[in-house]
């Protein structure tokens, strides 16, 4: 048997090319339907997993499923933006805790979310490394993002500009990041968290300049009328919250005004939750309150729905191409009917001249089964990880 | 004792199961040690002959007594034993496997009936043979890369490893030109000389005639192509 599987495999390694295509075929005939199942059933474990530990979210009326994805996932879709009275309006029913989000801005490829210390302790994330949020300017990684952006408690993050040619837009922030996330294996990993403040100082709502009081900066100074200091483009503004600036940022306004993605409201039980839900009820209302379960829900149906005509199609696909691989090797047989001559003249025994064409073909279809089985496995690992990236663009 | 002649035919008649070819043949001895080469007319029996001898083709009477073993007398997977340990098999065509290097191709008796065990002496002796008859830088070439001498000296490697008593050689030297054609035949009567081996040829060039111990015309047997 040993000296048959040898011959055998020296044909396939002869023949590369065949044997590749075969191999190739085999594979994805196992593997697209199985891959696909596993993909959809980890996808719908973990969004119906983080969908159900978020209670309730409000945010401003348009999409549910766009304003769930930006607070579960912070997607790149940013949904209209409410107001931050929204969460002291929850918070003055005292029907739930809310916690602001703020996701607009991004950090290379990692999305800046803003917030407060509450999320932390609501998500269950924990510190690898560092301390919390302690003032304005500064931010905690999480630990996939810290890895990709090569960064450790007492180096920098820079928020990425919105537009490079929008000369009046948005301007780096310059973040000191104080602590990295332990992995949570969740959308948190790959987030960098800032308070929901400092989020607002990168969108140019709060900002840090020169004290105009000082005897230095006199000469920026236009007039001055009582409070109303009126400078020219010669005063510096902060790009970096420090110890020594920090007293320089204020915000302009009323911050109830100030914009958020949304708000994750956290009520202490079912009845809570149903009055809290009754209070947006009102037709005038300008926001929603939504329970991520029931969207997610929605969207695994339609991906449930998708998958089952994607199923049946690559079964169709499959079945033809093993039928086409069935030919090949028949066609195969007929072409080295020669070669099996040849052996039977010289005495090759019919077992060996059988099994050597049936090992080829059961070398073929076990390469492709590992194969698949490989890639499955491999989904099953990083599956994870390409959904939350799919999630998030 | 053993019998002197290695192939021996007695009232031997053939024919296919279509067509109306029909090969007959009273008494043939071949000698043990001799050479032999059967010519005659296309289509008078001469490969048939051969294939009789080896136990390939089966006649409808008669007895084909080959190395002392009737392989009438023997069943299908018994006659593929006795061929790959006691006959050697040279074709015009040659027959290497494409797929194989030149090692492998001279190792395939061994790799495929059980009835031989492919161990280091026998890689030995396939190596042996190699430098025998000058292939033996390149034992890991695969045939396509070989020239037609080269490969038949492949193939007559392969068909004398197993060390058989008789060798049986279909028009060996057909397909090669007139140097490769004497060195090839060279190298089937040397070994045949040292080890003592039978050799029995098919073919239709008269030139290598006077080579050969003995001429058996198939013309005088009743062999007639359809």
């Amino acid at each position: 048997m040993r000296q048959t599987i040898y011959l055998a495999l020296r044909y396939l390694a002869f023949h590369r090319l065949k044997t590749l295509i075969l191999l190739t075929s085999i594979t994805l005939i196992i593997y697209l339907p199985i891959g696909l199942r596993v993909l959809v059933d980890q996808s719908s474990r973990q969004l119906t997993a983080r969908a159900a530990a978020t209670p309730l979210i409000v945010g401003a009326k348009g999409s549910p499923l766009e304003l769930v994805l930006n607070s579960l996932y912070f997607g790149s879709d940013s949904p209209e933006a409410t107001r931050y009275e929204e969460a002291t309006r929850i918070d003055s029913t005292g029907l739930g805790t809310p916690i602001p989000l703020y996701v607009r801005f991004r950090a290379q490829e990692h999305p800046i979310v803003g917030t407060t210390l509450d999320y932390f302790e609501f998500r269950g994330l924990r510190l690898a490394g560092g301390r919390q949020l302690g003032m304005l300017g500064e931010c905690v990684v999480g630990a996939r993002a810290a890895d990709a952006l090569g960064v450790g408690a007492g180096d920098f993050v820079v928020s990425s500009p919105e537009s490079v040619f929008d000369l009046a837009g948005v301007y780096p922030l310059k973040m000191r990041v104080v602590g990295v996330l332990d992995f949570s294996d969740s959308a948190d990993d790959d987030a960098v968290f800032v308070d929901v403040r400092t989020a607002w100082i990168i969108q140019g709502l709060g900002h840090g300049h020169q004290d105009l009081a000082a005897p230095e900066a006199a000469n920026a100074v236009l007039s001055r009328e009582g409070n109303r200091v009126v400078a020219n483009a010669s005063v510096v503004q902060y790009n970096e919250v420090t110890a020594d600036n920090i007293t320089g940022f204020h915000f302009h306004g009323d911050l109830s005004g100030y914009p958020l993605s949304s708000v994750i409201a956290v009520p202490p039980d079912d009845k809570s939750a149903a009055l809290l839900r009754g209070r947006y009820q009102s037709p005038d209302e300008l926001v929603q309150v939504v329970e991520p379960v029931g969207v997610m829900d929605e969207l695994l149906a339609t991906i449930l729905t998708v998958e089952s005509f994607v199923v049946a199609g690559a079964v169709v696909v499959g079945l033809a191409t093993l039928a086409t691989a069935a030919l090949v090797f028949m066609l195969s047989l007929r072409l080295r009917r020669r070669e099996r001559e040849t052996m039977f003249k010289i005495g090759g025994s019919r077992l060996a001249v059988g099994g050597l064409m049936a090992s080829e073909i059961v070398a073929v279809l076990v390469g492709g089964s590992l194969l698949a089985a490989g890639l499955t496995f491999l989904t099953s690992q990083f599956g994870s990880v390409a959904i939350r990236a799919l999630l998030r663009t | 004792m053993t019998d002197p002649a290695v192939v021996r035919i007695d009232d031997l008649e053939f024919r296919y199961a279509e067509g109306e070819f029909r090969l007959r043949i009273d008494e043939l001895d071949v000698a043990r040690g001799t050479t032999a080469a059967f010519i005659g007319p296309s289509g008078s029996g001469k490969t048939t002959l051969l294939n009789l001898i080896a136990g390939i083709a089966l006649p409808a009477s008669g007895r084909v007594t080959t190395d002392g073993v009737d392989v009438t007398e023997l069943s299908d997977p018994e006659r593929r034993s006795f061929r790959v340990m006691r006959i050697g098999l040279v074709f015009q065509e040659f027959e290497l496997l494409e797929y194989l290097s030149v090692l492998d191709n001279i190792l395939l008796p061994y790799r495929i009936n059980p009835a031989l065990r492919l161990d280091g002496a026998v890689r030995s002796r396939a190596v042996d043979l190699a430098e025998r008859v000058g292939i033996s830088n390149m034992l890991d070439r695969e045939p396509g890369r070989l020239s037609q001498g080269e490969r038949q000296r492949v193939a007559v490697c392969r068909a004398v490893l197993t060390d058989p008593p008789l060798l049986l050689a279909d028009e060996p030297t057909g397909n090669l030109d007139p140097v490769n054609r004497e060195r090839v035949l060279d190298i089937l009567f040397d070994y045949a000389a040292e080890s003592g081996t039978t050799l029995l040829a098919v073919t239709h060039d008269h030139e290598i005639l006077d080579r050969f111990a003995r001429v058996i015309d198939f013309r005088l047997f009743h062999g007639e192509a359809s």
